[in-house]
């Protein structure tokens, strides 16, 4: 699946709080709602600026803090079509994988706000077309990369009934 | 090769060899959700095509996050979780009955080696009982409700030697919040924590169950402990099952072994807005403070109200200052109540709210104003963390916070400490 989109660019350690704030995430389970609030402690403007496809990218440990799937699915419901991080904090990375959001590791040093990308994740290619860039991209594992293809955790479940991995 | 506890447990729970970096499945011993992630639990259980889960005796799910319920919102996700408990017959806490962290141990649900999920961050706490529990997402715990197991990838260890005697009025708080200020908020991400050394061995559980608590805040899966007589102790006095600890071996590999020295540690605080940003009291003594908060899954045990009571007995708060204590639990609350530890926080000017964990996340039960500065005992400072982004949250122990709200700043409490 190849992705293509603008550059939303965020630093270090954005936390879940930060992602969907918790005096957001425990009114309601309506997720395009709370998809208004996605980043907004950071820039409150975010969710306006946001075309569909855009991707958001940042530095290390993004997604740090709760366990909240919100996070992930507020970033989906914001029509964002993949995280891109020097890394991400472990939670929310299985939550990505099992709701079906794309994330990237690689070095985004080289990616500034505005470029435009295309991400390919099967062959494990980030172009940054703004700057005429191959970036190279940490692979996910196979058993990852089978769920997230599969549309996540839910499909998977409900065409197996357990897991289905091996 | 030997193996950290880590591998042995995920080794002995998924019937492989298992080694740093395999993905294995593994068998579940319990799973927990609380009111902040349990309703999109749910929704992914009925949408998996799920009828019941796997044995309702190894799930709970625990209404604490925003309990009582402050909005209409909140009331209907409440009562989707009562309608789900009552129908999967599983073990349900309903409002007052505790913070889920304190409920799980306290409860007897936990024993040393089990392997545990909770869809809540915090779920390392339980690796103060040499259990492997961590936090997954929504989604995850359906999964694991549904089929009794789940994927991991094993975790590489990073093992913290801890020598050294804490002195008086610094607390198993302060260590953990220096370890963290040490290696930072991913310096153990994707990895499993060991805590041992004399410093660890002389903490009561209760004091051992903060440092695992925090372990997320380093970016650590879990923070585990090996058992001890009090491990075996405490556990017998809590729960029925029968449990065998697990110990790493001598020969295990570690990705990292830090040593330390924690005898001449002080009092530490997180600034805002990060858990890392950790300086000693005496270089932020002094800040104004308007709110302290004792309570949580990190803080709001018997111990830390005993600590906290201790300092504020016969004494006022500072005027124009606030204290909010929630004790973690039912149980807790009555203890205090018996201890009259209530009575000396309420003369003291407190508001003694529902166990539970409101304030800490900002839900109800106590946000603060913009520009206000808090003192807290609980696990995050994050910009909005307790429900105001314009307000700035200062961690440490209970005793910290008790002293702090006497003066109406940042005060080191071995000033007050006998």
């Amino acid at each position: 699946m190849s992705l293509t989109g603008k550059v939303h660019k965020f630093g270090d350690d954005v936390n879940t709080d930060y992602i969907i704030s918790g005096r957001y995430k425990f009114k309601t389970l309506d997720m395009r709602e709370l998809a208004k609030h996605v980043m907004e402690d950071l820039d409150p403007e975010f969710y306006s600026h946001v075309t569909k496809g855009d991707f958001i990218v940042a530095g290390k440990n993004f997604g740090c803090g709760s366990s909240r799937e919100q996070a992930p699915l507020a970033i989906i419901n914001a029509d964002i079509s993949a995280v891109i991080a020097k890394s991400f904090a472990r939670i929310f990375y299985r939550n990505c994988i099992n709701t079906g959001l794309p994330l990237v590791e690689c070095d985004t040093d080289q990616i500034d706000p505005g470029d435009e990308l295309e991400v390919n994740l099967k062959e494990g290619i980030l172009y940054n077309k703004t700057k005429g860039l191959e970036i190279p991209i940490t692979p996910l594992p196979p058993v990852m990369l089978k769920i997230l293809s599969e549309g996540g955790l839910v499909e998977h479940f409900k065409k197996y009934g357990t897991f289905n991995l091996d | 090769m030997g193996k950290t506890i880590a591998e042995k447990i995920l080794s002995s729970k998924s019937k492989r060899n298992a080694r740093a970096n395999d993905i294995v499945i593994a068998d579940l011993d319990f799973t927990m959700g609380q009111d902040g992630t349990s309703g999109l639990a749910i929704r992914a259980f009925n949408e998996m095509n799920a009828a019941r889960v796997f044995d309702p005796a190894r799930v709970a799910m625990v209404i604490d996050h925003s309990a009582p319920s402050p909005l209409e919102g909140v009331s209907a996700l409440h009562q989707q979780m009562r309608n789900f408990a009552n129908n999967q017959g599983i073990n349900f806490y309903d409002i007052g009955d505790g913070v889920c962290h304190q409920l799980v141990p306290e409860q007897g649900h936990v024993v040393p080696g089990d392997l545990v999920i909770g869809a809540d961050s915090h779920t390392c706490t339980y690796g103060a009982i040499n259990v492997f529990s961590t936090g997954v997402g929504s989604t995850d715990l359906a999964a694991g409700i549904i089929s009794g197991k789940l994927w991991f990838k094993v975790p590489e260890t990073i093992k913290f030697v801890l020598n050294g005697k804490l002195s008086r009025g610094v607390y198993s708080k302060d260590l953990i919040l220096y370890l963290i200020g040490d290696i930072t908020a991913d310096g153990a991400t994707y990895m499993a924590a060991e805590y041992t050394g004399q410093a660890i061995a002389d903490l009561s559980i209760e004091a051992r169950f903060t440092i695992s608590n925090m372990a997320i805040e380093m970016g650590a899966k879990c923070g585990l402990m090996e058992a001890d007589d009090k491990t075996i102790a405490w556990v017998k006095e809590h729960s029925k099952k029968e449990f065998e600890p697990v110990k790493a071996d001598a020969d295990a590999v570690y990705a990292q072994v830090l040593e330390y020295d924690v005898s001449s540690l002080e009092p530490q605080v997180a600034k805002p807005h990060t858990v890392d940003n950790v300086a000693p009291i005496s270089a932020v003594a002094g800040t104004p403070i308007q709110q302290g908060f004792i309570g949580t899954c990190t803080n709001g045990r018997i111990e830390d109200l005993r600590i906290g009571a201790e300092i504020l007995k016969g004494k006022k708060i500072a005027e124009n200052t606030r204290l909010i204590v929630a004790p973690s639990s039912r149980q807790v609350m009555l203890q205090a109540l018996r201890e009259g530890l209530i009575e000396i926080f309420v003369e003291s000017g407190a508001a003694v709210v529902t166990p539970g964990c409101g304030p800490c996340v900002g839900t109800h039960n106590g946000v603060p104003s913009d520009g206000e500065n808090v003192i807290s005992t609980a696990n995050r400072n994050f910009k909005g963390r307790m429900g105001n982004n314009k307000a700035f949250v200062y961690l440490g122990s209970p005793a910290t916070v008790a002293a702090s709200v006497l003066t109406g700043k940042l005060t080191d409490p071995r000033e007050f400490i006998k």
